[in-house]
């Protein structure tokens, strides 16, 4: 049975504005994978490490985050605390021996553009070869 | 403030591999201040050892609870509102807390969720460092408030041991040698002359070399 994956997409208001715009049908006309669910935040230096877990624990495959460029956040450092929770997770994913690329951080220019469809295809493609989560359905 | 770090995931995993249900106590002193065992770490290693027990295919219970101390008998009694309901308790509080649950509570399975590394202040943002060994014999007055028990490599009491360079300790260039900084302030205090003093051999044994210290206060006890 072919495997479509979980994933949650943690984007700033900044990132995903004109995008989200389109709406649903917009989106996937430009060819954002359906796997992908997206949470429109303030900001991404909001979303606190425990958020982004609990995707996680909820039964994602994959999570990431889109926020502004390290150095042009609308917010100033948000999305540059957003990469180091992420990079947080990467290192606890490490440790509990799954891959760390379950969860990426993504920094993009504001507005329609088409690296916003092309960090959710490459998602998709990315956690659909690693598989399920090892955190799906293990505990009985 | 006492400075700790979470402990490696892997450890806490091992320590707590048989238990099926685990209360996680942080402590809202020192390790809430410097990130390491307050109410926003126990949610998040909650998490984390739900996630590593998923993986493993062991279901769990995790219970996430904060008291305002873990050294005090006072509020380590509230963790009997949870009685039957755990079979390990990871304390997110320094070393002091795990040892107040293991005396107070002798039945209970108590773990380490931090270790504990010193005495210090926040430098910067994400950063500290020590500044104080706790050795119970405070000698701050004769070297500008600088100690140099805990901030000389070698804990040297009279004056640099010759390795500086530069003002930078010999161990590491990120370190600045203390006896350069104490030599300073005291030039800049106008109290060089203390330099002079030479502090006799010292007595360790408040500094725990004489077995465990205990510090009563008379006029406090009931």
């Amino acid at each position: 049975m072919p495997f479509t994956p979980n994933i949650q997409a943690f984007c700033c208001h900044y990132t995903s504005q004109q995008t989200l715009a389109e709406g649903p049908e917009g989106l996937q006309a430009d060819g954002f994978p359906q796997s992908v669910t997206i949470h429109r935040l303030v900001c991404t230096g909001k979303l606190e490490v425990s958020t982004l877990l609990k995707a996680f624990e909820d039964g994602a495959d994959g999570v990431y985050v889109t926020g502004c460029p390290l150095d042009k956040c609308h917010n100033l450092m948000g999305s540059q605390r957003a990469a180091k929770r992420v990079a947080a997770i990467k290192k606890a994913l490490a440790e509990l021996g799954v891959e760390p690329e379950r969860i990426e951080m993504y920094h993009l220019e504001r507005g329609f553009h088409p690296a916003f469809v092309k960090a959710a295809q490459e998602m998709d493609e990315r956690i659909t070869t690693l598989g399920p989560s090892p955190f799906r359905g293990g505990a009985k | 403030m006492i400075i700790a770090e979470r402990k490696p995931l892997a450890e806490i995993m091992d320590m707590v591999q048989d238990a099926k249900r685990i209360l996680i106590l942080g402590c809202r002193g020192c390790v809430t201040v410097c990130s390491a065992g307050g109410e926003r770490e126990v949610e998040i290693l909650a998490s984390l050892i739900r996630l590593g027990k998923q993986k493993a295919g062991q279901p769990v219970v995790t219970i996430e609870a904060t008291l305002v101390r873990q050294c005090d008998k006072e509020y380590i009694d509230s963790i009997d509102q949870w009685d039957g309901q755990y079979d390990a308790i990871v304390s997110m509080a320094c070393g002091v807390g795990v040892n107040f649950i293991a005396n107070l509570r002798p039945m209970a399975r108590v773990y380490p969720g931090v270790n504990t590394s010193s005495f210090g202040g926040s430098a910067e943002q994400g950063v500290w460092s020590e500044q104080c060994a706790g050795c119970g014999n405070c000698i701050l007055h004769l070297t500008g408030g600088l100690c140099p028990v805990a901030r000389c490599a070698k804990s040297l009491m009279n004056g640099p041991c010759g390795g500086s360079v530069g003002g930078r300790c010999e161990i590491h260039q990120d370190v600045p040698c203390i006896w350069q900084s104490i030599h300073d302030k005291l030039v800049r205090i106008d109290k060089a002359d203390d330099l002079a003093v030479i502090a006799p051999i010292r007595d360790w044994s408040t500094a725990g070399h004489g077995g465990p210290r205990k510090t009563v206060r008379n006029d406090l006890a009931l």
